[in-house]
């Protein structure tokens, strides 16, 4: 009789308890923003804080309550703003130029090296030291060394210095930048103007 | 009136529910490296402890003592002090999302700490009545409180300061815990806890 109780009363209490639980989950549920949800999938989360704000999604909350103008992400640049104001429904403004603008994919200066004179104006130019070579004979890039801050091109008088993206090692590769939605983000190369089409973006 | 402020100041300071009763080292050793989470783990400890002594005094006086199941009272108390965290939980999320930055992620984190139910356990073992239950719970989380605070504050000088390689880390926290616990051994005597 009493093992009966026991177990009674352990299943009794348990039930209770998780009926209260079950309820209150219902009952005190936190519904997020969803305007705020919406602004946040569509900045592109890389939460790099240029915006003043700490990450995209305090930004997109601020957006949200009006607090914050729509033009202050650099990384999404005139794309993000303009997908935003179509979705507040605001007139589009110009991108805040006292930010930073946004990096740039990692590229390193590449001397054609037969149209190279052997001047040495770009060696001259070159903050880090990267470009090696001697007058009147071919210089060349040191590619580990290139910050490529792309000062040794306007020196070149033959112009023979061109940017190229870094190829992708096993050293520096990295996951891919975050897409927001429907492609925006300029950092990826922009789709064809046909696949913008069948989203409905292309103009 | 005077035997409530006994029982503060007993489990406040002299059976301090740490450095006497050796309960509740996980987080003392866990949380105390910055001096503000060691508060915010406080003040959480506070609520949950305070809250759980006194459902988890309901719950043996009303269902299990008429039954005559004591024996039960482990996993009853277990049972009580998850659900009632979790509630507390689910409530201060919605009612006041301050204070669920400040105490959020802890509130789970106490519900298995051994402090919380071995003041449940304290408390039928002592027969407390349901205000002896309250203040008892109270008192211990204060006394929590009030070494963790004080032991974040001395890991902080601790990790300035110039330790020889052998104590570092972990180690030099050990002996200074062990000191604190002798220097508490002094209050021992203040009063008389039956």
């Amino acid at each position: 009789m009493s093992i009966l109780s026991a177990a009674l009363i352990l299943v009794g209490l348990a039930l209770f308890f998780g009926l209260v639980l079950g309820y209150a989950s219902v009952r005190f549920k936190v519904e997020g923003d969803p305007l705020a949800d919406q602004v946040d999938s569509i900045l592109p989360q890389t939460q790099c804080g240029q915006c003043t704000f700490p990450g995209c999604r305090p930004y997109a909350e601020a957006i949200a309550k009006g607090e914050a103008p729509i033009n202050q992400c650099p990384p999404g640049g005139e794309t993000t703003m303009l997908a935003l104001a179509d979705l507040l429904d605001v007139e589009p403004l110009a991108l805040n130029e006292e930010l930073e603008p946004a990096a740039e994919l990692p590229e390193v200066a590449i001397i054609i090296e037969k149209d190279c004179i052997g001047c040495t104006l770009c060696i001259q130019a070159c903050p880090v030291d990267a470009i090696v070579g001697s007058a009147k004979h071919m210089h060349t890039v040191i590619e580990s060394e290139c910050t490529g801050c792309e000062l040794c091109i306007p020196p070149c008088p033959v112009d023979c210095i061109i940017m190229r993206p870094l190829d992708t090692t096993i050293d520096n590769w990295k996951w891919k930048q975050p897409i927001s939605t429907e492609n925006t983000y300029p950092l990826i190369p922009m789709p064809l103007d046909s696949e913008l089409n069948d989203k409905g973006l292309g103009s | 009136m005077t035997e409530y402020l006994l029982i503060i100041v007993g489990t406040v300071w002299v059976n301090n529910i740490v450095l006497s009763q050796f309960l509740g080292l996980c987080p003392f050793m866990g949380v105390s490296r910055k001096l503000e989470t060691a508060m915010g783990m406080g003040l959480a400890t506070t609520f949950v402890l305070t809250l759980s002594s006194i459902s988890s005094f309901l719950v043996y006086e009303y269902l299990l003592q008429p039954f005559g199941l004591e024996y039960l009272r482990t996993i009853s108390f277990i049972l009580v002090i998850a659900a009632i965290v979790g509630f507390t939980e689910l409530v201060v999320q919605k009612t006041s999302p301050l204070l669920h930055n400040v105490l959020g992620i802890y509130l789970p984190l106490i519900t298995t700490n051994c402090a919380v139910l071995g003041v449940a356990l304290l408390n039928t073992q002592q027969s407390n009545n349901f205000v002896e239950s309250a203040l008892y719970g109270f008192g211990s989380a204060i006394g929590f409180t009030l070494v963790l605070v004080l032991f974040a504050a001395m890991r902080e000088r601790l990790a300035a300061s110039d330790v020889p390689e052998v104590f570092q880390g972990s180690a030099i926290g050990m002996i200074t815990a062990g000191l604190m616990a002798l220097a508490f051994m002094g209050f021992t005597g203040l009063i008389k806890v039956s």
